[in-house]
């Protein structure tokens, strides 16, 4: 599903923003990726969806090479993905409904299905009566929803989420995981970077942790190599 | 194409002032290129009108044959140039002249003898009214034993041709000027279009939509900017036509056709100048 190996990105006033990178996510899976500000989350978010080409290595993902992609590919790839942000990026002159439908115009659906599915994934993340709202009528977790009933409209395999909890107060980024969570639950892959460590052991999922732009920690290898040793921890 | 539309017509919508002064600002550059083009279609009509008198006079010998004169005519009129052949004799002459020359009325009152000679006076058809032509006809004129000497005013002829030239070349070089001036000015409302918008569109790529897509709208909306603009400015250019006519001289408008040319071509400019705009911005966007 998503396959980094030996990944390196050099930023373009010289230095590493990724040294070696190798990891696996597989269908279904949910990720968490932490490390501090500048570890190089974002980084890796954005090999994912093809903003950025690694220096050297090999990216994969929904059966792209991010390495080889034709610049006109690059849309394609992003319409198997959805991906949402800490700042939400919602169109501030529509409303919560035309901001998901917008998602889907672009790409060109045919406009009789539109309002059935944006109506389905406003009730999948819990805003169907908000659909007429604005942007600035809604509190920051429900701009979250709507961004996330965005990313999903397209019936993505993988949800990519950028620090989607990092504007939002305690109830609301609960309210936010849980969703995340209830999505990966369906079947959608999910990765989420986050610096929220309190989040990261709510939950059992999988954690692969930046520093400095090098991978220090995978639970999954320790998982492995613990198996594999018969060992716990 | 539905959704094309309704995204270019946000942009008003959303800029009205941008879209206003852009619109504007189109729309003067296309009526300066208007004024000029009602310039050259003067110019053309009065061209036209002079060449019209472009004639060639052959002056006869006194005491010319009068049968010879008329086979002479014939043959002339037979030339594939020439539209007509007049004989204007020596009374016809004077009296012509005293009508026209009335400040030398009382010394033509006094004249004893007439002094003016008969003459044939030709006239080219159209397209045979340069020089070339007319040295051609002069010379088989000169050919008539009876001819005396043929007039036709190789400089007049040639000044009328060099005229037709410098009107034609000013106005490719001025109008190349303002459609540049158009597609700059296009070109950077564009721009400010798509950076105001730089948010949107980065939301369309992360979504999912292709450069295509995106381009779009911007290249519609160039070319109703435009197309704005040319109506803009034939509306321009027909109040000072109005009102040159009125308080200068009497003059002539474009043809509908040269007027929907003018807006076409409005068109053409806009969605030259957004489709030169829009890929260079969207990569930095």
């Amino acid at each position: 599903m998503i396959k980094f190996t030996n990944v390196f990105k050099a930023f373009p006033k010289g230095g590493l923003a990724l040294k070696d990178v190798s990891f696996h996510v597989a269908k279904g899976e949910f990720a968490f990726l932490t490390g501090h500000s500048g570890a190089g989350k974002s980084t890796v978010m954005k090999l994912i969806y093809a903003e950025e080409r690694p220096t050297s290595g090999d990216v994969r993902v929904s059966g792209y090479n991010v390495n080889e992609m034709r610049p006109r590919e690059v849309p394609l790839l992003r319409r198997k993905l959805g991906i949402v942000f800490q700042d939400f990026r919602l169109l501030e002159d529509r409303t919560a409904e035309e901001n998901v439908a917008f998602a889907l115009e672009v790409t060109g659906a045919r406009s009789s299905t539109i309002p059935a599915r944006v109506m389905r994934v406003l009730t999948q993340v819990g805003l169907a009566a908000k659909a007429q709202a604005y942007p600035r009528e809604l509190s920051g977790g429900e701009q979250q929803r709507v961004a996330i009933a965005r990313a999903l409209v397209n019936e993505p395999t993988v949800l990519l989420a950028d620090e989607p909890t990092g504007n939002l107060d305690e109830r609301a980024t609960r309210g936010v995981f849980q969703l995340l969570r209830d999505i990966n639950a369906s079947g959608t892959a999910v990765v989420m970077a986050t610096h929220d460590l309190d989040l990261v052991r709510q939950a059992p999922y999988r954690v692969i942790e930046l520093q400095e732009g090098a991978l220090v920690y995978d639970s999954s290898v320790d998982e492995a190599r613990d198996q594999a040793t018969g060992g716990g921890p | 194409m539905n959704l094309t539309f309704r995204e270019a017509m946000l942009t008003f919508k959303r800029a009205p002032l941008l879209s206003v002064l852009s619109v504007t600002t189109i729309a003067f550059s296309l009526f300066v290129l208007g004024l000029f083009g009602l310039v050259v279609v003067n110019l053309q009509d009065a061209l036209h009108g002079v060449e019209e008198r472009v004639e060639v006079v052959a002056y006869l010998l006194p005491g010319a044959p009068i049968e010879a004169t008329a086979q002479a005519l014939k043959d002339i009129e037979a030339f594939p140039e020439v539209q007509s052949a007049t004989y204007v004799s020596e009374d016809d002459a004077l009296a012509r002249a005293r009508a026209e020359l009335v400040e030398l009325r009382d010394v033509m009152q006094e004249l004893e003898r007439n002094p003016l000679p008969a003459s044939i006076e030709v006239k080219l058809k159209p397209g045979f009214r340069d020089t070339d032509h007319v040295s051609a006809v002069a010379e088989r004129l000169r050919g008539f034993g009876f001819v005396d000497d043929v007039r036709f005013g190789r400089d007049w002829v040639e000044k009328l041709d060099r005229l037709r030239g410098l009107a034609a070349a000013v106005g490719i070089v001025v109008g190349a000027a303002f459609a540049v001036v158009a597609i700059i000015i296009i070109g950077t409302t564009i721009r400010m279009a798509v950076l105001q918008r730089s948010r949107e569109i980065a939301i369309m790529r992360l979504v999912g939509a292709t450069d295509g897509f995106i381009r779009r709208p911007f290249l519609l909306q160039g070319a109703i900017k435009g197309l704005l603009g040319g109506g803009v400015a034939i509306g321009l250019s027909f109040a000072a036509y109005l009102l040159i006519n009125r308080y200068l001289l009497q003059s002539a408008f474009f043809t509908q056709e040269q007027a929907a040319a003018i807006v076409a071509f409005g068109a053409v400019i806009g969605l030259v100048g957004s489709a030169m705009s829009v890929g260079r911005h969207l990569k930095r966007v």
